[in-house]
């Protein structure tokens, strides 16, 4: 069924609040996209919600953590044949109407994987505090020196992804705090990457899964990974262009 | 004072451990997540062993007057208890997971046995 459709991945843990919207925004964009959320073994009502506002859930045994979850939906993506996808939070801070704009480049045919970045028009509204930005830049700026081109926003999970996309990351996606590296390992692997302008909304209910502890195990665990993943050898993906 | 074959002896292998934990981690058998406790380990004991007034310092502080390359056995034991630790809080939460997947296979392999004959594994009794 549907080759060639478009996936939307909506990782959520505990999103009962919003799931619901969020699946009838996506919905609401392309009459035949396909939502599938990850429920990442919520303990609410997340999966009961997404399902039965029409989106496909792929339930979690117990908690694998972000990565893993979109994951999950990447190897959905890849056993259904889907040769686009977009992938966006269940806490509703990705706007679904603006995936149009990030799926264009994949349309076009000029990328492989769209990154819906808050900072490529330096008049974006985004402004993190002030660690954050540091944090944000400094791995946009590891990244773009390991990857050999410039990135702006490597922490986004606001992407959009073609086939080459879907089988590198089905594959190949790190399972805890996942964004940065698999930026680096989609350049490595000779992904042509697009950078779109998003603007994301500030989280309507929870709160950021980031606390000082888990910053510093962020830090360095990223910093190791972007840093053995720029020794390891990459196959070259065959659905790549270039 | 620490004597200098030990020092060197000191970092040499703290190196070599630092070394194999990065190259395990490149070919994929560990993980970041647990190759962190070893890199922690393998930095402070080749921080210990390099910098001998360091240790002499630290031995002093602990009381150990006769030999401080003492320190190093002891710092080098703490940090291998923590590392056995934490594998077995990890060992704790994949026994949970392991279960769980168990439990949930023979639901699922129960329920698809309702819904008609498999075509991949028929059991006695079908």
């Amino acid at each position: 069924m549907s080759r060639g459709g478009l996936v939307a991945i909506v990782p959520a843990w505990n999103e009962a609040a919003v799931i619901g919207v969020v699946v009838d925004e996506i919905r609401s964009v392309r009459s035949d996209i396909e939502v599938v959320v990850v429920d990442d073994a919520s303990q609410d009502d997340t999966a009961e919600i997404a399902e039965g506002r029409g989106a496909t859930v792929l339930r979690l045994p117990f908690n694998v953590g972000i990565g893993g979850a979109v994951q999950t939906g990447f190897r959905y993506a890849l056993e259904q044949g889907y040769e686009q996808a977009v992938r966006l939070d269940g806490d509703g801070q990705h706007d679904a109407s603006q995936i149009p704009g990030i799926l264009k480049p994949i349309e076009d045919g000029t990328a492989d994987l769209v990154i819906g970045s808050r900072f490529v028009d330096p008049g974006g509204s985004y402004r993190p505090p002030f660690a954050r930005r540091m944090g944000i830049r400094v791995f946009a700026r590891l990244v773009s020196l390991l990857g050999g081109q410039r990135v702006t926003d490597t922490t986004s999970g606001f992407v959009a992804l073609d086939s080459a996309g879907i089988e590198l990351f089905a594959a190949e996606y790190p399972h805890d705090y996942p964004e940065v590296e698999a930026t680096l390992i989609a350049l490595r692997s000779g992904l042509r990457l697009a950078q779109v302008q998003v603007e994301m909304r500030e989280r309507t209910t929870g709160t950021s899964s980031i606390t000082f502890l888990r910053s510093l195990y962020y830090i360095v665990k990223v910093t190791l990974a972007l840093l053995v993943a720029s020794m390891r050898r990459y196959p070259r993906l065959q659905g790549a262009r270039q | 004072m620490t004597p200098l074959r030990v020092s060197i002896v000191g970092v040499a292998a703290s190196l070599l451990l630092i070394l194999v934990v990065l190259e395990l981690v490149r070919g994929r058998r560990l993980k970041e997540r647990y190759a962190l406790l070893w890199l922690a380990t393998g930095i402070v004991l080749l921080v210990l062993s390099a910098w001998r007034d360091g240790l002499n310092t630290l031995a002093g502080w602990l009381g150990v007057t006769g030999y401080p390359p003492a320190v190093l056995f002891a710092v080098a034991t703490l940090f291998v208890l923590l590392v056995l630790l934490h594998y077995s809080t990890v060992i704790s939460k994949l026994t949970d997971e392991n279960v769980e997947l168990a439990q949930r296979i023979a639901l699922l392999e129960e329920r698809m046995r309702r819904a008609g004959p498999a075509s991949g594994s028929p059991r006695p009794g079908d």
